[in-house]
């Protein structure tokens, strides 16, 4: 099928794409995005987190189809032009990445929290981490860049 | 709430340089990261690639009678199609023993081994065509169970029997062959499950062929060297002609020392042309790694009635799977760790490991010590219930310090806290008592009626490096030059960036030596001198060695340099700042003006201190050259109808010698504890007549973040006089004691035996035993 779709404000147009291809095998594959990551093909890690029209979901479960006419962000798309986004930075200032297989994931599911709920606590940090595995860090200093990240997005909103 | 650590800026010493050791200078690849521009190995693409693919036994013992390719190669697309018989070289691999087919001949030994390979033009069809190459097994009964795998009658899943290696240990008057006796004796027989190391970047790889008729592989691995001995002896072909290079590597963890798709993706290269590229699945990675291996530990300790231990029988035997992959080592570890970081006069242990049917054991964090440690902290809890004692005196007045010997008579020469580690985490405030209604314990069913609060203690060890006479050394690079008028050092070594943050650690230790804030680490390839693996703890203090002596090469002939230049020999004593200083510290001239056009590089080839074999008998030798040590409190809340456990907080304390880089140290120690986490509470794999039954991250269960409670973490840094700066390993202590003190804590809770981990919630709520895992 011809698949036409717009990712991180791009529009894409691709012929002969499979139905049965996942969203994620197109970005990967066909797009050459691969900040999307393929861990587990089955919706349980989180490291391939990217928004569909706004709403975080794990490419691997989504069926290419779904996506035709829609607008796909992935974490290419994440640093502005004047520079990386709160998150990202957070993410390297409290040494919340180490091998980094995780990180594109949570930087989304972090993204996606901070978009609905600027000053998260606790709980609210963890339900929205909860589908993202790492096996690294054990997720302490994954909180506390979760926490910095909202502290400098509220900030940077409160400038004049 | 806690707030997020401030980012200081190192403060100590004007003359020091921003991101030297010491600092949390942050890691070079973060930026890359963070963007999700990091190349791992599964995000590598070459012009006109192949995907390769694998077919799998789907039994753990059969005879192969017929392998029958030609459907396979029939089908549009597929471009190679390799059994065993297009193995050019050596049809066998192993870092260690080399008992491993490549691809199997006529037998294979467990539910996943490699039988053939396909390359096709894109990976659905690969999988199709693995799906038609017909293989005729006969099906075999296979070997299972581990103690029964040692009976004579047993069939042999190799040809010379299925006893891997035996390490005897025996000191005292076990040694003399007298009668251990005690006033006091505690057994018990204890079981660890297996466990996957579960790294989220699956194995994979690029192999392109090279227009020499050599190739060059691409791949993320934990050792380039000892892969690439491998790769050439399986492709027959001269050694130059097999290039490997370090791909990003999406987490290791042990299991990434052996093998996987290397020899595989440049057998199909070489056979098409072509690049090949191949990534496993989730599924696929599960049974295409080794994992940490089960344990059954049968312990004895004696005592006297004041707390001394006087002697401890332990007989150990380790499941080893099918092939030996780093088996024989785990054994020897086991022995050296298996007494526990206590002075025991008489000691008679057997540690076995075994030859099954089973998935492949080798190297995952811990590498053993963490099996040994569940064994004896357990018996020490036993010992202190018995005694009447408080567990944690118990272990102090048990302790080894410097100056002692451990299980394998090696007599500490370097500092050994223990003592104090457990004094630090038992000392700690206690997290606040449970709020009413079991409110935290949200996710369980209960109102909270049936919460009760447990707290566990736990104190482990093992050796950091190779042992047992092996030279293992590392080799870096270092040039300091001039770069557009600024002095810039570069580092090249091979040691592997797993995400640990070794690459880090070089450009600290360059800043460190050589006073410049530019440094540029650069990964060498297997042409490359050896970095060793990034195992066992050993990066920063071996290749952490080379990098720093490489680093004071490198400054003495600069310094030297200087003298000639400002023509007074003697003067020139230091480099800071981008300058050279004189003995007072004042600067003396710019390092740019001493380099010029002309750089200065020096390669070093650095071998910690020797260290030598296990005598065959007594397994006593100074086999280590260093030891490393910590403790953990872990605090749980346990709901003891339901089975369900919550961490509350875990305390940690660790010697650390020198912490190098204090954000990285903590990420090791959190993310280790984690691990050990898992152990205790979750992560098994669980195999039935040798079939995996859990091979996905649905039924294979890691921690989130929600299973992860507040840490406290206490640094010491004690340093060791033979490493350098002082440094001690740190990547394995943090998941060795930590499964232990997460199941003392749920014992204290529910006054059950619970010997077995990971602890499931039927063993929890009392309903295994009376033998099995529960019996109250």
């Amino acid at each position: 099928m011809r698949l036409t779709l717009t990712v991180n404000g791009e529009p894409y147009d691709i012929d002969g794409v499979a139905g049965t291809e996942s969203l994620l095998s197109v970005l990967r594959l066909r797009l050459g995005l691969s900040g999307a990551k393929n861990a587990c093909e089955q919706g349980q890690c989180g490291s391939c987190s990217v928004h569909l029209d706004g709403v975080l979901v794990c490419a691997c479960l989504v069926p290419a189809p779904q996506a035709h006419g829609r607008s796909v962000e992935t974490v290419e798309g994440l640093a502005g032009e004047d520079g990386p986004h709160p998150v990202q930075e957070a993410f390297l200032a409290c040494g919340a990445v180490q091998c980094g297989f995780c990180t594109p994931g949570m930087l989304k599911a972090t993204e996606d929290l901070l978009r609905r709920c600027p000053d998260p606590g606790e709980a609210e940090i963890k339900d929205a981490l909860a589908g993202n595995l790492c096996r690294c860090t054990g997720y302490r200093h994954i909180l506390d860049a979760v926490r910095m990240a909202a502290d400098r997005t509220r900030a940077l909103e409160a400038r004049p | 709430m806690t707030p997020y650590p401030p980012h200081t800026p190192h403060s100590s010493g004007s003359r020091r340089t921003p991101g030297a050791v010491g600092d949390s200078a942050p890691r070079p690849d973060g930026p890359l990261k963070v963007r999700g521009a990091f190349a791992y190995s599964s995000d590598l693409e070459a012009r006109d690639m192949l995907w390769g693919t694998t077919l799998r036994s789907p039994h753990p013992r059969a005879r192969i009678l017929a392998v029958d390719t030609a459907e396979a190669l029939a089908l549009p697309g597929v471009r190679a199609v390799l059994t065993h018989r297009d193995v050019p070289g050596r049809n066998l691999h192993g870092a260690m023993v080399v008992d491993q087919p490549v691809l199997a001949v006529d037998t294979v030994r467990y539910e996943g081994e490699p039988v053939a390979v396909v390359a096709a033009e894109d990976p659905e069809t690969a999988r199709r065509a693995a799906e038609l190459v017909r293989v005729a097994y006969e099906v075999l009964p296979p070997v299972t169970d581990a103690e029964a795998a040692l009976a004579p009658d047993s069939p042999a899943v190799h040809a010379d029997g299925n006893l891997l290696r035996h390490v005897p240990l025996r000191r005292g008057r076990a040694a003399r062959g007298e009668p251990l006796t005690a006033d006091v004796v505690v057994r018990g027989v204890y079981e660890v499950g297996m466990q996957d190391q579960a790294f989220l970047g699956p194995e994979s790889g690029l192999a392109v062929p090279d227009p020499d008729g050599g190739v060059t592989l691409h791949v993320a691995t934990q050792w380039l060297h000892v892969d690439h001995d491998q790769v050439v002896a399986a492709l027959g072909l001269p050694r130059e002609k097999v290039r490997l290079h370090l791909a990003g590597v999406g987490g290791a963890f042990g299991a990434r020392e052996d093998l996987s798709m290397h020899a595989h993706a440049c057998l199909l290269a070489l056979r098409t042309g072509r690049p090949v590229k191949m990534c496993y699945t989730r599924e696929e990675s599960f049974v295409g790694h080794v994992h940490r291996h089960p344990a059954k530990m049968a312990y004895e300790h004696g005592a006297t009635r004041d707390g001394r231990l006087v002697y401890v029988k332990a007989s150990i035997v380790l499941d080893g799977g099918a092939y030996s992959s780093s088996s024989p080592a785990v054994a020897g570890t086991v022995a050296t760790c298996s007494l526990g970081p206590y002075e025991v006069p008489d000691a008679e242990v057997d540690v076995r490991v075994v030859y099954t049917n089973n998935p492949p054991c080798g190297a995952m964090r811990g590498f053993g010590a963490v099996q040994a440690c569940f064994g004896y902290e357990s018996q020490m809890d036993r010992l202190a219930r018995e005694l009447g004692m408080d567990p944690v005196e118990l272990r102090v007045r048990n302790a080894v310090a410097e100056g002692s010997a451990v299980a394998n008579g090696q007599v500490l020469d370097h500092p050994a806290p223990v003592a104090e580690l457990l004094r630090r985490v038992r000392d700690r405030p206690m997290p606040a008592p449970a709020p009413p209604e079991g409110a935290h314990l949200a996710r369980t069913a209960s109102r909270g009626e049936s919460v009760v609060r447990g707290v566990g203690y736990a104190v482990g060890f093992k050796n950091v490096g190779f042992v047992e006479g092996f030279d293992d050394y590392s080799t870096a690079r270092v040039r300091l030059e001039c770069d557009g008028g600024q002095a810039r050092a570069v580092v090249t070594s091979a040691a592997a960036e797993v995400g640990q943050g070794v690459v880090t650690v070089q450009a600290q230790i360059a800043r460190t030596e050589l006073g410049v804030e530019q440094v540029a680490v650069e990964f060498g390839d297997s042409s490359f001198g050896s970095a060793g693996p990034s195992s066992s703890s050993r990066q920063t203090y071996v290749t952490g060695g080379a990098v720093k002596a490489a680093a004071e090469a490198v400054r003495a002939r600069v310094l030297a340099r200087a003298d000639r230049l400002l023509g007074r020999p003697g003067t020139a004593t230091g480099l800071s700042g981008g300058a050279v200083t004189g003995a007072g510290g004042q600067v003396l001239c710019k390092l740019a003006d001493v380099l010029g056009d002309e750089a200065v590089e020096e390669t070093v080839e650095w071998h910690h201190r020797p260290t030598f074999p296990l005598d065959p008998h007594t397994g006593q030798g100074d086999s280590v050259f260093q030891f490393a040590f910590a403790a953990h409190r872990a605090v749980v809340d346990v709901d003891v109808e339901l089975g369900l456990v919550r961490a509350v907080e875990i305390a940690t304390a660790q010697d650390v010698g020198k912490a190098v880089n204090p954000q990285a140290l903590l990420g090791q120690i959190h993310g280790g504890t984690v691990q050990g986490l898992g152990l205790a509470l979750m992560e098994e794999i669980r195999v039935e007549g040798g079939l995996m039954q859990n091979p996905s991250f649905t039924d294979y269960l890691i921690p989130t973040v929600h299973d992860v409670p507040p840490m406290h973490v206490d640094v010491l840094e004690l340093a060791d006089p033979h490493a350098p700066y002082g440094v001690r390993g740190v990547g394995e202590p943090p998941n060795i004691s930590s499964p232990a003190a997460v199941a003392a804590a749920v014992r204290d809770a529910t006054g059950l035996d619970l010997p077995r981990i990971p602890l499931r919630p039927e063993d929890v709520a009392g309903l295994t035993g009376p033998a099995g895992s529960g019996g109250r």
